[in-house]
């Protein structure tokens, strides 16, 4: 049916005579809300587990080598003997969290969620281009996730060579024992997953190109929309590259070819690789991995600015710029690529090359960012949930983007790399900004989803105590890396000149417990107010767009009637010539309206 | 037991949120249910203040880590190019605070002072071009600033001139050590493959090739001040990386490839040492180490040894489970002491001879062509197999 919800000539009085069994509306479902849903839902799953990793490897980091009895709770006595974590699984803990956050929550379940959610109801459409394609989809993306936490339980452990897994070491189990069958069940999960974004950002793109209702033009699209469909369109272009990067490392493992592997001696015996190299994986991997960041943050930066125009009451500032600015930076995000390899052995000239682009994308990036502080001049900001963590986003991404410009230069990055220093710039940077960005769609779209609304109480504890945490963690991370201290280390005490970080290692595993912890208040609050939550109204935030105008039970299709016309654009807050502050995209101009925006 | 205590503290506070919401929402009783949710205009202001404190919170913890972490950063470059890379961090470090302190101070002061009102209305103002222009020039000029700076320091220090006069010195990595190679006095590196490793030619040098027989093999990186060290990089295994932080230096190194880095140290490890900044960190550093050690007394265990500086060369690429402990000492001698300290060191071909000698066997190494490329030849040897 979605094919016909382009023509706007018939009467959409829905045709779900045939009847929804349990499996068919709550498991198998090809209506985009529900799978929209279970992104979510798998997301935030996978988020506690990887959240609770982080925290088990802040532990050992601040009382290295002691036992703890959590340890030997969640890790066994295998890999957590007497409490105390053994040194592969430090690194193994390091690898999977990367990876989870990452993928399974700030790739899927951000931009699944989102994506699949307000594409439609955003731009007027019955459902996905593709509904069947859409829920094939998720369940690759759920079996993805099931491979993935499926090698925490092989008998040498996960993958363990980090998230970006370059070999030889991840290419070889006699160097890490994690490059046995964990590795094995990395790459498979990789593969599947690539496989499931691909179709969903195949499917978010011709929805978007295709099924808009009439009026909605492109310059009338939200921007969430714009920011779902070009981080589709980065989808498009650079996850098939890690995924021939998975394929030739998996024949490198498993079929002796020598594409990334030459010349290693090993566990006392020279191996046959012969001409291969590491740094040809590299450029692969990072051809993905970079335009990933931005996979992972346009999407949050789209969530925002819609959050804070409807907050706000009033229209996002530079339209027009802000999507100019995506486009800059989407395609400035695949020329970019190298600044992870100013050390990596590749020629000087190219780092040159890559230090000019990658300070190009600082342009885009502070629009942005000037964009929603004027945003919130001169507005009448509503502080719900979904607005704190908005504003809390911005500041994240202006402070751990303003780090990039040292990350970025390679002459800087000399000293830097590798650093704890990298990790305080990217956490802040798009992992805690994504994360902001994923709580403010759910306290927004929370309402549209489940038909009640969010405690705000608790919503306010959740993102103060967050937000302090957020910064105690990873701001005083930057001194450390600073001072020389490399990452992926199990512990620093075989360095006494690191002996005096160790305090500051304490207090940002303080942090991190804390603000772990405070996530339960966001959790008890999303579940029970799944079944408990205040009723919500049909547009409980004010808000313009076309998802406010659907009925608040779900139904199939999404309208009763025939699909809103669009009349203008996604941002009419305290429109001057009305009297209300907003002006929902569905009502016509009045007679000599004149549009007020560019 | 802990475990059940655990348990049932968190289920107690499972509990006590939810009275938590049971009261708010009683709180919220008579408002019109529908809205209780949204936030109202009380909510704004207790938020719009929080954003204020917020504000305050981030000034003041920046100020905070600058006075009590800042000290923890390195200091002192310890190599020549080392002034260049530290002038351009405090340049931009400098634009960073800038920029930081007016935007976030922006984000939050705007986001108090205007917290919602029922009776307000926001200003429409949806776009502007000249302060589009203005906010996407003054970044692009900054940057070419930064930019160009950056160019130069990057195009001084990874350039080695051909004709330079250095000292040519292998960095060779494996899990989980460093070993360096030095070239002796034809100042040229044998060739070497991981393919010719045998007994204690650890390196792989290739015996036969001339410029191998006076190359020393070391465990210890000694380096002269003020003579430009040129590091060749090579690795047995994975990646590893060689990191000189004090130095700023930092290299990978990638099986199968060399890869390269060039500095000029400027302070020897004694000189470094007397530095005042090194004086109070080093001294800071045993003060927590006598601290700990008396702990570690009282727990029965040995007390830690006072620390001494010294430079150090780090692995900075995850490499395996004991990549946190791959490191080698570095010290900086003078010319005279560095001549001294590697006069007494014997050549790689002599110690082979040296083993070799007690039980001679034929053909022991260079019977093989000088060339490298056959080596294939020799790899029947048995292929991966893993116990």
């Amino acid at each position: 049916m979605s094919a016909e919800g382009h023509d706007h000539g018939q009467d959409h009085e829905h045709e779900h005579h045939h009847k929804e069994t349990f499996i068919t509306k709550y498991i198998f479902s090809i209506d985009h809300k529900m799978i929209a849903k279970q992104y979510l839902l798998t997301g935030i799953i996978m988020g506690v587990i990887g959240i609770a990793m982080s925290l088990l490897f802040r532990m050992q980091l601040a009382w290295p080598e002691e036992s703890f009895k959590i340890f030997n709770i969640l890790l066994g006595d295998k890999f957590a003997p007497n409490g105390v974590m053994a040194n592969d699984v430090y690194l193994a803990l390091v690898t999977i969290h990367g990876t989870i956050m990452v993928f399974f929550v700030l790739t899927a379940g951000l931009s699944g969620t989102f994506s699949n959610l307000l594409i439609p109801l955003q731009i007027g459409a019955r459902d996905m281009a593709s509904g069947f394609m859409n829920m094939i989809s998720y369940w690759l993306f759920f079996l993805s996730a099931v491979v993935m936490l499926s090698s925490l339980f092989v008998e040498a452990g996960p993958a363990s060579a980090g998230w970006t897994i370059y070999p030889p070491l991840s290419a070889l189990p006699q160097a890490i024992p994690g490059s046995g069958t964990g590795m094995t069940l990395w790459l498979v999960s990789m593969a599947i997953f690539i496989a499931s974004s691909l179709m969903g950002s195949l499917n978010y793109i011709v929805t978007v190109i295709n099924l808009r209702t009439k009026g909605m033009s492109m310059t009338r699209l939200p921007l969430t929309i714009w920011t779902f469909f070009v981080t589709a369109v980065i989808g498009v272009i650079s996850f098939p590259v890690l995924l021939s990067a998975a394929l030739l490392l998996i024949f490198d493992r498993s079929f002796g070819t020598s594409f990334f592997l030459s010349d290693i001696y090993i566990a006392g015996e020279v191996l046959h690789y012969q001409g291969g190299s590491p740094v040809l994986f590299e450029h692969l991997f990072w051809f993905l991995g970079h335009p990933e960041v931005y996979i992972v943050i346009l999407p949050a930066m789209g969530l925002v600015s819609e959050i804070m125009a409807t907050n706000s009451r009033k229209p996002i500032f530079g339209y027009r710029a802000m999507i100019m600015s995506v486009l800059a930076i989407a395609f400035l995000s695949t020329i970019v690529w190298g600044h992870h390899m100013f050390i990596s052995g590749m020629n000087p000239f190219l780092g040159s090359v890559f230090t000019f682009t990658t300070l190009l994308i600082a342009i885009p990036s502070a629009v942005k960012a000037f964009n929603w502080i004027t945003t919130l001049w001169k507005g009448n900001l509503q502080f719900n949930p979904a607005m704190l963590f908005s504003i809390g986003m911005v500041s994240t991404f202006i402070t751990g983007g303003l780090t990039g410009i040292i990350l970025g230069d390679s002459t800087l990055d000399i000293n830097v790399h590798d650093t704890y220093f990298v990790i305080a710039h990217f956490h802040l940077v798009m992992g805690i900004s994504a994360l902001y960005g994923m709580f403010a769609g759910i306290y927004h779209w929370f309402p549209k989803m489940y038909g009640r609304m969010l405690n705000k109480n608790l919503g306010y504890i959740h993102f103060w105590v967050t937000a302090v945490c957020a910064y105690g963690v990873f701001f005083p991370m930057h001194f450390i890396g600073l001072a020389g201290l490399p990452r992926r280390y199990y512990t620093n005490t075989n360095f006494p000149l690191f002996d005096d970080l160790q305090n500051v290692n304490v207090l940002i595993t303080t942090f991190a417990l804390v603000g772990g912890a405070f996530q339960l208040v966001f959790l008890y609050n999303f579940f029970s107010s799944i079944f408990y939550g205040k009723k919500a109204v049909q547009n409980p935030w004010k808000s313009t767009t076309l998802e406010w105008t659907t009925p608040v039970e779900h139904i199939h299709g999404n309208w009763p009637g025939e699909i809103p016309h669009v009349y203008r654009w996604p941002y009419d807050y305290s429109n001057p010539n009305y009297d209300v502050d907003f002006v929902p995209q569905n009502v016509p101009m009045k007679e000599g309206e004149e549009v007020l925006h560019h | 037991m802990t475990s059940l205590l655990v348990i049932i503290v968190l289920v107690l506070l499972a509990v006590a949120l939810w009275q938590l919401t049971k009261i708010f929402d009683l709180t919220q009783v008579g408002a019109n249910s529908d809205d209780s949710q949204v936030a109202s205009d009380n909510d704004n202001n207790v938020q719009g203040y929080l954003m204020f404190g917020f504000l305050a919170f981030i000034y003041i913890f920046t100020i905070y880590g600058l006075i009590k972490w800042g000290p923890l950063a390195l200091h002192t470059p310890a190599s020549e190019h080392g002034g260049l890379v530290d002038s351009l961090m405090n340049i931009t470090w400098v634009l960073i605070f800038v920029v930081q302190a007016i935007t976030q101070g922006l984000l939050y002061w705007f986001s108090f002072k205007y917290k919602g009102d029922k009776d307000k209305k926001a200003l429409y103002f949806a776009d502007n071009n000249k302060l589009e222009a203005l906010w996407s020039v003054i970044p692009a000029v900054v940057l070419a600033g930064l930019i160009l700076y950056g160019l130069y320091a990057w195009n001084n220090i990874m350039f080695v001139d051909k004709d330079e006069d250095t000292i040519v010195i292998e960095l060779y990595a494996q899990q989980f050590k460093w070993t360096a190679r030095y070239a002796g006095p034809d100042n040229v590196l044998g060739k070497a493959n991981v393919r010719l490793i045998e007994g204690i030619n650890t390196l792989g040098v290739d015996m036969s090739d001339p410029y191998s027989q006076d190359d020393i093999v070391v465990s210890e990186l000694h380096i002269p001040k003020g003579k430009k060290v040129h590091f060749k990089m090579r690795s047995q295994d994975v990646l590893h990386s060689a990191y000189m932080p004090h130095f700023r230096a930092q290299m990978n190194c990638v099986p199968g490839m060399v890869t390269e880095f060039a500095f000029t140290p400027i302070y020897t490890t004694a000189e470094y040492r007397d530095l005042p900044y090194m004086v109070e960190k080093v001294a800071h550093i045993n003060s927590i180490r006598s601290k700990k050690s008396v702990e570690l007394v009282a727990k029965g265990e040995t007390a830690l040894d006072p620390y001494t500086f010294d430079y150090l060369l780090l692995c900075n690429k995850i490499c395996g489970a004991s990549h946190y402990n791959m490191q080698m000492k570095i010290v900086v001698d003078t010319p005279e002491e560095y001549k001294k300290w590697l006069s007494d060191k014997k050549t790689l071909a002599q110690d082979i001879k040296a083993a070799v000698a007690p039980a001679p066997v034929e053909g022991a190494a260079g019977s093989t062509d000088t060339t490298k490329v056959d080596t294939t030849a020799k790899v029947e040897a048995p292929k991966v197999a893993m116990k």
